[in-house]
C-alpha cells in the first residue's frame, strides 16, 4: 500500500500523532446529521422551478394552478424578495454582490442557465411539491446562449447582464467582461530577446463540479418575532448569516445558522442557495422547511469551476535559466461575475523567479452556472498551460524537469508576480523530496507508458476565526470554534488545545458551534482552518494557562510570573519561592475557591491571502491505450510543503484527495452543454468522477517546512495537491505517446482523435473545440 | 396523494411494519418515514453508491428500489452494522486509518465492505476496488478506505 512517509520527530506531545477523530464514531455509525438528515415536527418539503433555457426573459408566472394541488402550501418566486444592495461586499475570499446573489437565488427578469431557479413550492411530501412545480406556467422570450468565453468576447455578442460594464470599455458600452487584470514585470520584449528557446502554447480546460457526494439541503424555521433559524450544509455558517438576511432584507442578527455535518464542499458550499429559499417559505407557511437539491440540480445550478480559455508563452536560455513569461488567461464566470481569474493569474507562474513577465486575466459571464470556488480556485487550469509549457521546454533544453523547476524556483525572498516576497517557503524542498523519492528514482518500461511531473502553487488564506476554551472542574476542556469540519479539523483543534494545556488528546472535547454560539469565523476554505483557527484555539488555551497560573499565584500567594505551566502541572519557579505544586486537576477542583471557572477566550484576523504559502509537486506515471485513448494511472505521489502536519492521517488525506480530483479533471470530467445550452450530463453516471477502480495506491510525501509566522508551524494542506496532476497526467501521456495534450479532460475520444492525428503524422496537439 | 401501501420488512433483525406510497424509493422510506438517516443520499439514480444497504445479504442501492419491494426481505442498514456499542471491524479500521474525511459516503462504503468480508473473506486490493467501484467517495481518494478494509480482513481472519 501506499508508502506514506511519517514526518519527522519534533518537539511536541501531542501534534503530529493519529488519535481517532472525536466525530468519527457519529460518522461511522449513520448517526452524524447531515443538511438532509433533520426532521421537525410539521416540516414541509420544498422543491425548485428550474429554467429550461439557458438565457431567455421571463415575461410572466403564473402558479395559482400549483396552489391549488391538495397539500400545497405556498409558492415564493423573486417577487418575495426585497431589492438587493447592488454595491459588492468582501466576503472573506470572495467578493459579492447581494443583487447578483438575490438573482442567483431567484431569477428576476431573465433567466441565464439552464438551471436557473425561478420559483419554489412547499408541500406535505417531496413527491407532492415535484407535482406542484409542473402546474406552475412560466412564458419565456428565448434569448440566444453565450456558452464559451470566444462567443461572450466577440464584438456583437448577445449580452447577459444589461447593466455590465468594465473600465476599459467604458460606461456606455455593454459587456460580458466583467474584469480585466494584468500584472506586469520587467521589459517583457527584452525577457524574450535574451532566451535560446521560446515556446509558446494555446490550452483549454473543461467547467467541472467539485462533486461533493452530498447535495445541497436546508431547513429553514421561521418565528412569528421575525427571528429564523436555518440548518443547513455549509462550510461557513456565518457566510451563510451574512449573504442570506442580505437577500432576504432582514437584520443580521436575527438568524440563527445552525451548521450540520457536511457532506464534502471543496469550496462549492461557500454561498447560498436553499437557505433563503427554504426561509422565504417558512415565513411563507409558518412551518419548518426542509428544501433539497437532486444531484441533477446539483450539477446544474451549482458549483462548477470555470473552464478557461489560456495561451502561455515562456522564454529559456539553453542553460535553463527562465528569461520571460507571458500568460493570457479568460475564465468562464458563469452567469454571474465572479470567475477564479484573479486567483488563476496570480498562481500560474508564481513558484518560480521570472524576472520579465506579463499576465493578462479576464473574468467573462457566460450561460453556464455561477463559478463557484474549487479548491484553490482558478490555479489548476491555470497551472496546467504553464506546468505543460514548462515540460516541453526543460525537453527542448535537455534538462531534467524537476532540476529545471530547481533551478528557476522561488525560495525566500522571490517577489510573487503581483508584488509580495515569499518568506520561509519550501519549494525547493519539495521538488527535491519528490527527486530523491524512491517513485521518480525507479524505471518505468514497457510500450505506451510514460511518466511525467508538474508542480502547484496556492497562497493557503488566513481570515478571521474565534476560539472559545473552558476548563471542566475535573481538569478535562472543550473547545467550541466556528469551523465547520470538513475533514477532520475538530481532531485538529484537539490536539492544538492539548498540546498547549497539556492533556490528553481524549481530554479535550471539540465543538463547532452555531452563529449564536461563537464568535464570527469565516467561511472553512482557502485552507485555513487549521492554520488560522487553530491559531485562535492555540491563542484560546494560552489565555487559559495566563489564568490557571494566576489561581495558583492566589493560592501560593505569588505573582503568576512566579509560576510555571508544564505538562498540565503548575509549580512555583525555582529560582525564587519555596517549591510548591499543583495538577491541573487538583486546581480545576478548586476554581469554586478562586474566582470560579476558567474560561479560554481568542480571536484572530491573520490576513488575506499568502497566510502560509504552499507548493506540491506531483510524479505520475500512466500507460495509454493506444486503440481506445484510455489513461490508466499506474502510480502517482504527491510531495507537499506541509508546514507542521499536526495530524499525518488527515493531511496524507488531504493530499490523496486533491490529488484524486486533479486525476479527474484530468481524464473524465466535464460540462457537456448541447447547442442550445442544455447540459447533457446531469447525472453521476456521465459526470463521470473517478472510483476507487480508476486510482491506484496514492503516495504522499510530507515536507515540513514550519510556517514562520504560526506558533505551531502550520502552513493549509487542503488545497494545493489537486493543481499539479492535470499538468503531470499531459505531460506523462507525452511520454507515453509522443503526442501533447492541450485541452482538458484528456478523455477518450479525444486523446485517441490525437493519436491517430500523430500516426498519420500531423501535430499532435488535439487543441479541438468543445 | 397516493394511496399507503402496508409493508411487512425486517430491518437490522427488527421486524417493522411500515406504510408507504408505492412512488417512493426505499431510501425515501427509510429517511422520510422511518427517520433512519444513516443512509445517505448522493444521486437517486444509483451511481454513487451512498445509499447502499444489504438485501437478504446483497448489496443495493436503496434509491433503486422501491419501498413496497421490501416486502418480505431483510435488510440490514448502517444503523444495525455495530453490535450494540461494539463497533463492527470495519467501523474500527475506518476510524484508525482516517478512511473518512467528511464522511457522507462511509455508511454506503462499510455496507458495500461488509457485503465483500461476508463473501470473500480474505479480499485482494483488486477484489476490494473492484467491488468499492459502485461507492463514490470525492474526499479521500479511496487509498485510506482500501486500506481500512484490508486490515478489517487481516485481522478478522
Amino acid at each position: 500500500m501506499a508508502a506514506s512517509k511519517t514526518p519527522g520527530s519534533h518537539k511536541y506531545r501531542v501534534v503530529g500523532t493519529r488519535p481517532i477523530r472525536p466525530d468519527g464514531i457519529d460518522k461511522v455509525t449513520g448517526r452524524a446529521l447531515y443538511g438532509a438528515d433533520y426532521y421537525f415536527p410539521g416540516m414541509l418539503f420544498g422543491k425548485v422551478l428550474r429554467s429550461p433555457y439557458p438565457h431567455a426573459r421571463i415575461k410572466s408566472i403564473k402558479f395559482d394552478q400549483a396552489l391549488k394541488l391538495p397539500g400545497v402550501r405556498a409558492v415564493v418566486t423573486a417577487d418575495d424578495l426585497p431589492e438587493a444592495d447592488r454595491k459588492p461586499q468582501q466576503m472573506g475570499e470572495q467578493q459579492v454582490s447581494p443583487y447578483y446573489l438575490s438573482w442567483n437565488v431567484l431569477a428576476r427578469g431573465k433567466v441565464l442557465y439552464d438551471g436557473h431557479p425561478i420559483a419554489a413550492v412547499a408541500a406535505t411530501s417531496p413527491h407532492i411539491a415535484e407535482e406542484a412545480l409542473k402546474l406552475i406556467e412560466v412564458e419565456y422570450e428565448q434569448l440566444e446562449p453565450v456558452m464559451t468565453v470566444e462567443q461572450a468576447m466577440k464584438p456583437g455578442a448577445p449580452i447577459l447582464i444589461d447593466e455590465l460594464r468594465n473600465p476599459e470599455d467604458g460606461p456606455d458600452q455593454p459587456t460580458n467582461v466583467a474584469t480585466h487584470l494584468q500584472f506586469k514585470r520587467g521589459d517583457l520584449e527584452a525577457g524574450f530577446a535574451t532566451a535560446d528557446h521560446i515556446i509558446e502554447r494555446e490550452f483549454q480546460t473543461a467547467t467541472v463540479h467539485q462533486g461533493y457526494i452530498e447535495p445541497h439541503a436546508s431547513v429553514g424555521l421561521w418565528n412569528p418575532d421575525g427571528h429564523a433559524t436555518v440548518y443547513t450544509c455549509t462550510q461557513g455558517s456565518f457566510s451563510v448569516r451574512t449573504l442570506a438576511t442580505k437577500v432576504l432584507g432582514m437584520p443580521e442578527g436575527n438568524l440563527k445558522v445552525v451548521p450540520s455535518e457536511i457532506g464534502g464542499g471543496f469550496g462549492g458550499k461557500t454561498t447560498i442557495y436553499c437557505e433563503p429559499v427554504a426561509l422565504l417559505l417558512a415565513k411563507k407557511t409558518g412551518h419548518p422547511v426542509k428544501v433539497t437539491m437532486s444531484r441533477t440540480e446539483v450539477l446544474r445550478a451549482t458549483g462548477p469551476t470555470s473552464g478557461i480559455k489560456e495561451r502561455v508563452k515562456i522564454g529559456a536560455t539553453k542553460e535553463g535559466r527562465i528569461t520571460a513569461a507571458q500568460v493570457w488567461m479568460a475564465y468562464e464566470a458563469g452567469a454571474f461575475p465572479g470567475s477564479p481569474m484573479a486567483p488563476g493569474a496570480m498562481t500560474v507562474i508564481t513558484s518560480y523567479d521570472i524576472p520579465n513577465l506579463l499576465i493578462d486575466g479576464y473574468d467573462v459571464v457566460v450561460n453556464r452556472p455561477k463559478a463557484c470556488a474549487y479548491r484553490a480556485p482558478g490555479a489548476t487550469a491555470a497551472a496546467f498551460g504553464a506546468e505543460t509549457v514548462l515540460d516541453e521546454l526543460a525537453e527542448k533544453i535537455g534538462i531534467d524537469p524537476l532540476d529545471f523547476r530547481i533551478m528557476n524556483g522561488a525560495r525566500e525572498g522571490t517577489a510573487q508576480p503581483f508584488g509580495p516576497v515569499f518568506k520561509r517557503i519550501g519549494f525547493i524542498e519539495t521538488c527535491e523530496a519528490m527527486k530523491k523519492s524512491e517513485h521518480y528514482q525507479s524505471k518505468l518500461t514497457g510500450p505506451y507508458r510514460g511518466r511525467g511531473v508538474a508542480a502547484g502553487f496556492w497562497f493557503n488564506a488566513g481570515f478571521q476565526s474565534s476560539a472559545s476554551v473552558y476548563l471542566n472542574q475535573d481538569g478535562t476542556a472543550s473547545v467550541v470554534t466556528g469551523s465547520v469540519d470538513v475533514g477532520g479539523s475538530r481532531a485538529s483543534m484537539a490536539m492544538i488545545a492539548a498540546e498547549v494545556l497539556g492533556l490528553d488528546f481524549d481530554e479535550v472535547r471539540p465543538v463547532v458551534a452555531d452563529t449564536d454560539s461563537i464568535g464570527y469565523t469565516d467561511v472553512t476554505a482557502g485552507s485555513r482552518v487549521t492554520f488560522a483557527t487553530g491559531m485562535a484555539v492555540y491563542n484560546a488555551a494560552q489565555d487559559i494557562v495566563r489564568q490557571l497560573k494566576e489561581r495558583a499565584g492566589q493560592l501560593w500567594e505569588c505573582t503568576p510570573e512566579d509560576v510555571e505551566y508544564d505538562n498540565s502541572l503548575l509549580r512555583t519557579r525555582a529560582d525564587v519561592l519555596q517549591p510548591q505544586q499543583m495538577t491541573l486537576k487538583e486546581l480545576a477542583a478548586r476554581f469554586i475557591r478562586t474566582g470560579g471557572p476558567v474560561v479560554g477566550r481568542a480571536s484572530v484576523s491573520t490576513g488575506g491571502a499568502g497566510a502560509g504559502p504552499a507548493f506540491a509537486v506531483a510524479c505520475i506515471d500512466v500507460e495509454v491505450d493506444p486503440d481506445t485513448g484510455k489513461v490508466q494511472i499506474l502510480r502517482a505521489t504527491v510531495a507537499q510543503d506541509v508546514g507542521t502536519a499536526i495530524h499525518p492521517s488527515y493531511v496524507e488525506g488531504q493530499i490523496q484527495g486533491g490529488t484524486a480530483q486533479g486525476i479527474g479533471w484530468a481524464l473524465n470530467e466535464e460540462y457537456v452543454y448541447d447547442s442550445k445550452g442544455i447540459l447533457r450530463n446531469s447525472g453521476l453516471l456521465d459526470y463521470r468522477m473517478p472510483t476507487c477502480l480508476d486510482l491506484p495506491e496514492l503516495e504522499t510525501i510530507l515536507v515540513e517546512v514550519p510556517n514562520p509566522i504560526h506558533p505551531l508551524g502550520v502552513r493549509g494542506v487542503g488545497e494545493v495537491s489537486i493543481v499539479p496532476p492535470p499538468a503531470a497526467v499531459a505531460n506523462a501521456i507525452y511520454r507515453a505517446t509522443g503526442v501533447r495534450m492541450r485541452v482538458l479532460p484528456m478523455s477518450p475520444p479525444r486523446l485517441l482523435k490525437a493519436l491517430l492525428q500523430h500516426r498519420n503524422g500531423q501535430e499532435g496537439q488535439a487543441a479541438a473545440g468543445r | 396523494m397516493a394511496k399507503r401501501t402496508l409493508v411487512e420488512t425486517t430491518i437490522n433483525n427488527e421486524t417493522v411494519e411500515l406504510l408507504c406510497e408505492p412512488r417512493q424509493s426505499l431510501l425515501e422510506v427509510l429517511r422520510d418515514e422511518l427517520h433512519m438517516t444513516g443512509t445517505k443520499e448522493g444521486c437517486m439514480t444509483g451511481d454513487c453508491g451512498a445509499c447502499t444497504i444489504l438485501v437478504d445479504g446483497r448489496p443495493v442501492c436503496s434509491c433503486l428500489m422501491l419501498g413496497v419491494e421490501a416486502q418480505g426481505h431483510k435488510l440490514e442498514t448502517i444503523e444495525g452494522l455495530a453490535n450494540g456499542t461494539e463497533l463492527h471491524p470495519l467501523q474500527q479500521k475506518f476510524l484508525e486509518n482516517a478512511a473518512l474525511q467528511c464522511g457522507i459516503c462511509t455508511p454506503g462504503f462499510l455496507m458495500s465492505a461488509k457485503a465483500l468480508l461476508d463473501k470473500i473473506p480474505r479480499p485482494t486490493e483488486a477484489d476490494v476496488r473492484y467491488h468499492l467501484a459502485g461507492n463514490l467517495c470525492r474526499c479521500t481518494g479511496y487509498d485510506k478506505i482500501v486500506r481500512a478494509v484490508l486490515e478489517a480482513a487481516r485481522e478478522n481472519g
